[in-house]
C-alpha cells in the first residue's frame, strides 16, 4: 500500500483481521477467574415488586451470588439523562428495579456463575412475586385521564411537551386559496438489531480500585463519564475499551443498566465478569427506534406552492428517558420540518410521554427519518390531492443552491447544497417520462408499478457545543485527535471517534497518509481505550469525519507546521523556499536538498539540531469544535412492483443522488449508503416492533420481527452531487444515516403510487402484503360503495 | 454429567467432555477458543454462526456439540492459509463486503459452500444462497458482489 489520498477508494485496513475471525469483541474478552452473569427480567409491561425469592439461584450449581435490586440500590444510583429540555420530568431511573417494573425486560436482579449455561440456569430460579399493574403502551392513549400512569411525577404521562416553529402557519391557511391536506401517519416502532448484540465484561482490581470496562458501545469516553457520575467511582479510575464493535445504528449510544450493574458487581464478587446479551434479550433490554403517532397537515395552492406544514405529535419515550431521548424527537425532528423547500411557515408541537414499553432513543437517522418521511410523504400526499406531479411540486418549492449558510424557517443554517442538482441528477439515471409511459401500459396488464421520490436534508456532524449546549446538551460534542509520530517516521494516532463498521482505521490513515505523505501501512490508528489517549465523542450522527476527521486534519496541520519549521531548519532554508509534497521537504530550486519526513521525525527526537524554542519530540493533539452542522441532502428514486392478488410490494429499482460534501473513500461511503438505504426499506417494507395493550411483545425475537435478507432488495444506483461543506476545514458532511432518512418515503410514495389510481392516499409503514391487500379492497369497497350511491342518486 | 467426544476442527483432532446440552457454536468459541464463529441470535435465524460440518454450511448453534462427535467441522480460523485467502475472502476484502464485521463469518462460510454448490450462481440465487445470514451494515450489495467476484475468480 502507497501514500492514500483524499478521494481516493482504499480498501480497508480492519479487514484482514475481520475475513479470517481474528477480530475481538467484547465476546471474545477471556479473562482469567472471569465469571458470567445474567440477567432476571420483568416478564410483564408493568407490576410492583413484592419479594424476590433468591434462594433456589444461590443453591444452583456453579453460582457465586445473586443480587436483586434492593441489594445493590445505594451503589448502583440511576441512569442519567444527557439531554436537558424546559420541564423535562425525570423520573429516577434505577439500574435494577427495585419496586416497581415498567416494561417487559426491566432487570429486577442478576445472578453471577462459573459459567454463562449456569447464571442462565440460576437467573431462572429467581422467583420473583409481582402484583400486576394496569400497562399502557400507546403514547397517545397514554396522555388521557385514567389512563395507567407510570411515574408520579408525570401526570397524564407526559414527560415533556416542546414546540418549534417559523412563520405563522395559522394565518398562512386563512387565505381561501389554501389547501389543507390532514393525515394521520404513524411512524412505527422499530428494533435496532445491530449484529453484535451489547455486552460487557468488567475487570476489577482490588488493588488499585480500578474498573475496567470492555463494552459493545459507541462512546466509550461517554460511558466512561456517565459510569463515574452515576456510581461516585472516581473517573480516573474507571477505564473503558470499546473492542471490535459490531454495529450499532444508535443503539449503543447510551450508559445502559448492564453496564453500571457489571462494574458493581465486578467489585463484590472480585473477579472479572462478562455478560453477552441474547438476541431475545437484546429485544427488551436495549434501546428501540421511531414510535410517532403524528397527526400532520401541509397546506398549499392548485398551482403548487406550499406555504406551510404543521405537526402535532406524541412520541413515545418508553418506560424511562434513555440517554438522549429528549433530544430526537424535537430538535432532530422538529428542526428538519421544513426539508429542502421553502416552506415558510412551519407549527410543531411534540408530546414526549411515558409508556410500559423499552425506552426508546437515537436509531439511525435519529428524528431525521421521522421528519423527512413526514415532509416527503406529506409533499407527495398534497401532488395528488391538487393532481399535479410530485416532481414538478418538489422542484416548484425547492431551495435555490447555496454554497455558504442558508437560513430556513426553523432558525437553523443550511451550510451549502444544490437540492435541484440532486433531483436533476437523479432523474438523468431515471428516465421519470419513459417509467410513467411504462406504468399506463404495465397497468393495461394488470402489473402495479409506482415510483416514489424523496429529496431530503439532515442536520449532522454533532455538534457545535455551544449550540448543543444552549439546546439542553449535557455534554460537549466536539471531537479530539492525537498524532503521534515516531523516531522512524511512522505514526500512531489517537482518535476520539469510536468505529462499529465505519472503518475509521481506514479513512482516518488515509486522511493522514494524504497529508504527511506516509504509507497508510506505517500508521497504527487506535480509538476506543480511554486509557490510551484524550477525551473523545464518539460515533454517531454522521458526525466522525466531518468533526472526528476535521479535529485529526487540525492535529496533522500542526505536525505539518512543526516538521516544515525544523525541516528548513535543517536544510538550511528559509522556511518561504522549502515546500512540502508527498512527505518530502525540498528546497526550491536546489535539486539535492531534500528531507523525508521520517528523516525530520527523526531529527525532532535526536533534538541534537533544533532550531531555538523548538522542543523535542513529534507528537500534536487537537480538539475541533465546528461552528455549524453539516448537512447532507439528496434526492432518491424507487419503484416497486405490487402484485395485486397478493399485495407483495417487490423494490425494483433504487436510484439515489446524495450530497456528502467532500468524500474521503468513496468505497465506504457508498457501502454506508447501500446499508442505509436498506435499513429505509426494512421500515418501509417489513420491519415493526408490536406490543399487546398489557406490554407483551410480540415481535420478540429474530423469528418474529422482520429483518430484511438479501432477496429484498435491488441493486442499489448511486451518484453524487458535491457541495463541500463550508462547517469544516475538509468540507465534508457525513453519509452514515441518509440512506435511512431517504429510503422509508421514497419507497412508500412508490408503494402509493402504484395503488393511487384505485384511490388509496396513504398508508401506514410497514407495508406488509397484507396491509397493502387491505388498503386496495377498501379503497375498490370505497369505490364501489361511491358509484352506487351516485347511481341510486341519479334513479 | 458430560459426554467424551472427539471432534476435528480445521483438521486438527479435539477430544473434549463436554455437558449434552452444550452448542457446538459454543464448542468452537469457549472450550477451542476459535472465537471467529460469532453467536448472533438464540433462534437460528442471523447465520453468523455459520460453520462447516463435514463440508455442508451449518448454523451451528442449532447443532449440539455430541452430534458433531467424529465430524469435521471448519471455522472461518481455518479457511485462509496464512496471508493467502481464499477467493470468497478475497472477494470481501476486494468489493468492500463487511462494515462492521460480525456476520462476515458466518457470510463468508456460507457463500463457500454456496459456491462448492454453484460455483457460477446469478445475482438471485446469491442473494437467495445468503438469505439465511442476516447483515445490518451493507444493505448485501456488496456481499452479493464480493460472491461474484469470488465465483469469477474461481472460474
Amino acid at each position: 500500500m502507497a501514500v492514500a489520498t483524499f478521494g481516493e477508494s482504499v480498501k480497508r485496513t480492519e479487514d484482514p483481521r475481520l475475513i479470517t475471525g481474528r477480530g475481538k469483541y467484547v465476546d471474545d474478552v477471556r479473562l482469567s477467574g472471569m465469571a458470567h452473569i445474567a440477567f432476571v427480567r420483568s416478564q410483564y409491561g408493568h407490576a410492583r415488586i413484592k419479594s424476590i425469592d433468591t434462594s433456589a439461584a444461590v443453591d444452583s450449581p456453579g453460582v457465586i451470588a445473586v443480587f436483586t435490586g434492593a441489594d445493590l440500590q445505594e451503589e448502583l444510583g440511576g441512569l442519567p439523562v444527557g439531554w436537558m429540555l424546559p420541564d423535562l420530568k425525570q423520573p429516577a431511573h434505577p439500574p435494577l428495579a427495585f419496586e416497581t417494573v415498567r416494561y417487559l425486560g426491566d432487570a429486577v436482579a442478576v445472578v453471577v456463575a462459573d459459567t454463562a449455561y449456569q447464571a442462565n440456569d440460576a437467573a431462572a430460579l429467581v422467583n420473583v412475586d409481582y402484583e400486576i399493574l394496569p400497562a399502557i403502551v400507546n403514547a397517545e392513549d397514554a396522555t388521557k385521564d385514567g389512563a395507567p400512569l407510570l411515574h408520579e411525577e408525570a401526570p397524564n404521562n407526559i414527560g415533556f411537551d416542546w414546540e418549534v416553529g417559523g412563520g405563522d402557519y395559522g394565518e398562512a391557511i386563512k387565505d381561501p386559496d389554501v389547501i389543507v391536506v390532514k393525515e394521520r401517519i404513524v411512524n412505527q416502532r422499530l428494533i435496532p438489531n445491530s449484529m453484535e448484540t451489547r455486552g460487557v465484561v468488567a475487570d476489577y482490581d482490588a488493588g488499585k480500585g480500578n474498573i475496567t470496562l470492555y463494552t459493545s458501545t459507541q462512546i466509550p469516553h461517554l460511558v466512561k463519564l456517565l459510569f463515574s457520575l452515576v456510581t461516585g467511582w472516581p473517573e480516573q479510575k474507571v477505564r473503558v475499551i470499546a473492542p471490535d464493535v459490531g454495529g450499532g445504528f444508535g443503539s449503543k449510544l447510551y450508559l445502559y443498566a448492564e453496564e453500571v450493574v457489571a462494574g458493581i458487581v465486578a467489585r463484590h464478587v472480585q473477579r472479572p465478569v462478562k455478560w453477552i446479551e441474547s438476541r431475545s434479550e437484546a429485544y427488551v433490554s436495549t434501546a428501540h427506534g421511531r414510535d410517532h403517532i403524528c397527526d400532520v397537515e401541509i397546506a398549499g395552492k392548485q398551482d403548487g406552492e406550499i406555504v406551510g406544514i404543521k405537526v402535532d405529535l406524541y412520541a413515545n419515550l418508553g418506560a424511562y428517558i434513555s440517554t438522549f431521548a429528549p433530544l430526537i424527537p424535537t430538535y432532530l425532528f422538529g428542526l428538519m420540518l421544513g426539508g429542502v423547500y421553502k416552506m415558510p411557515n412551519i407549527e410543531c408541537k411534540v408530546h414526549g410521554v411515558f409508556t410500559n414499553t423499552t425506552p426508546v432513543d437515537a436509531y439511525r437517522g435519529a428524528g431525521r427519518p421521522e421528519a423527512a418521511y413526514l415532509v416527503e410523504r406529506m409533499v407527495s400526499r398534497f401532488a395528488q390531492e391538487i393532481g399535479r406531479d410530485p416532481i414538478v411540486v418538489r422542484r416548484k418549492n425547492m431551495l435555490q443552491a447555496h454554497k455558504n449558510g442558508r437560513e430556513v424557517t426553523t432558525g437553523v443554517m443550511y451550510d451549502s447544497g444544490d437540492y435541484k442538482g440532486n433531483l436533476n441528477k437523479a432523474l438523468e439515471i431515471f428516465d421519470y417520462r419513459q417509467f410513467r409511459a411504462d406504468q399506463r401500459a404495465a397497468r393495461r396488464e394488470g402489473k402495479l408499478l409506482g415510483v416514489g421520490i424523496a429529496a431530503y436534508i439532515e442536520i449532522c456532524g454533532m455538534a457545535p457545543s455551544a449550540v448543543a449546549s444552549s439546546l439542553g446538551a449535557g455534554a460537549g460534542l466536539w471531537e479530539s485527535s492525537n498524532v503521534r509520530l515516531h523516531p522512524t517516521g511512522k505514526a500512531t494516532i489517537y482518535i476520539g471517534t469510536s468505529p462499529h463498521g465505519q472503518g475509521h482505521e481506514t479513512t482516518m490513515a488515509q486522511l493522514v497518509s494524504s497529508e504527511l505523505g506516509i504509507p497508510v501501512e506505517d500508521i497504527e490508528v487506535l480509538h476506543g481505550d480511554t486509557d490510551m489517549g484524550q477525551f473523545g465523542t464518539g460515533t454517531f450522527g454522521s458526525r466522525s469525519i466531518a468533526v472526528g476527521g476535521a479535529a485529526l486534519f487540525n492535529s496533522l496541520q500542526k505536525v505539518k507546521a512543526k516538521t516544515h519549521r525544523l525541516a528548513s531548519h535543517l536544510l538550511e532554508a528559509d522556511p518561504k523556499f522549502v515546500t512540502f509534497n508527498n512527505g518530502t521537504f525540498a528546497v526550491e530550486d536546489i535539486a539535492d536538498k531534500t528531507l523525508s519526513i521520517q528523516e525530520v521525525a527523526g531529527q525532532a527526537y535526536a533534538a541534537a539540531n533544533l532550531p531555538p524554542g523548538m522542543e523535542p519530540g513529534l507528537e500534536e493533539v487537537s480538539f475541533f469544535d465546528p461552528q455549524n452542522f453539516a448537512w447532507p441532502n439528496g434526492t432518491h428514486l424507487c419503484v416497486v412492483e405490487v402484485d395485486q392478488d397478493t399485495g407483495k410490494v417487490e423494490v425494483q429499482r433504487y436510484v439515489a443522488v446524495d450530497d456528502f460534501g467532500n468524500v474521503l473513500n468513496p468505497m465506504i461511503v457508498d457501502g454506508m449508503t447501500h446499508g442505509g438505504v436498506a435499513q429505509g426499506i426494512g421500515q418501509a417494507l417489513s420491519e415493526a416492533a408490536v406490543y399487546t395493550d398489557d406490554g407483551q411483545l410480540l415481535s420478540g425475537s429474530l423469528m418474529d420481527y422482520a429483518l430484511p435478507s438479501a432477496d429484498m432488495f435491488p441493486m442499489m444506483e448511486l451518484d453524487r452531487t458535491v457541495s463541500p461543506s463550508p462547517s469544516n476545514p475538509i468540507g465534508v458532511k457525513g453519509a452514515g444515516e441518509a440512506g435511512t432518512i431517504a429510503a422509508s418515503p421514497a419507497v412508500m410514495n412508490a408503494v402509493i403510487d402504484a395503488i393511487a389510481h384505485l384511490g388509496v392516499k396513504h398508508m401506514d409503514m410497514p407495508a406488509t402484503s397484507e396491509k397493502v391487500w387491505r388498503a386496495m379492497q377498501d379503497a375498490k369497497e370505497a369505490r364501489r360503495a361511491e358509484r352506487a350511491a351516485a347511481r341510486s342518486q341519479r334513479s | 454429567m458430560s459426554t467424551e467426544i472427539t471432534v476435528t476442527v480445521n483438521g486438527t483432532a479435539h477430544p473434549a467432555s463436554v455437558e449434552p446440552r452444550l452448542l457446538l457454536a459454543h464448542f468452537l468459541r469457549d472450550v477451542l477458543n476459535l472465537t471467529g464463529t460469532h453467536v448472533g441470535c438464540d433462534t437460528s435465524q442471523c447465520g453468523a454462526c455459520t460453520v462447516h460440518l463435514n463440508g455442508e454450511a451449518v448454523k451451528s448453534c442449532t447443532v449440539f456439540a455430541v452430534q458433531a462427535d467424529g465430524a469435521e467441522v471448519t471455522t472461518i480460523e481455518g479457511l485462509a492459509d496464512g496471508d493467502s485467502y481464499t477467493n470468497v475472502q478475497q472477494g470481501f476484502w476486494d468489493e468492500h463486503g463487511l462494515q462492521c464485521g460480525f456476520c462476515t463469518p458466518g457470510m463468508i462460510m456460507t457463500s463457500e459452500a454456496l459456491l462448492k454448490q454453484n460455483p457460477d450462481p446469478s445475482e438471485d440465487e446469491i442473494r437467495a444462497g445468503i438469505a439465511g445470514n442476516y447483515c445490518r451494515c451493507t444493505g448485501y450489495q456488496n456481499i452479493v458482489n464480493a460472491i461474484g467476484a469470488a465465483a469469477k475468480a474461481g472460474s
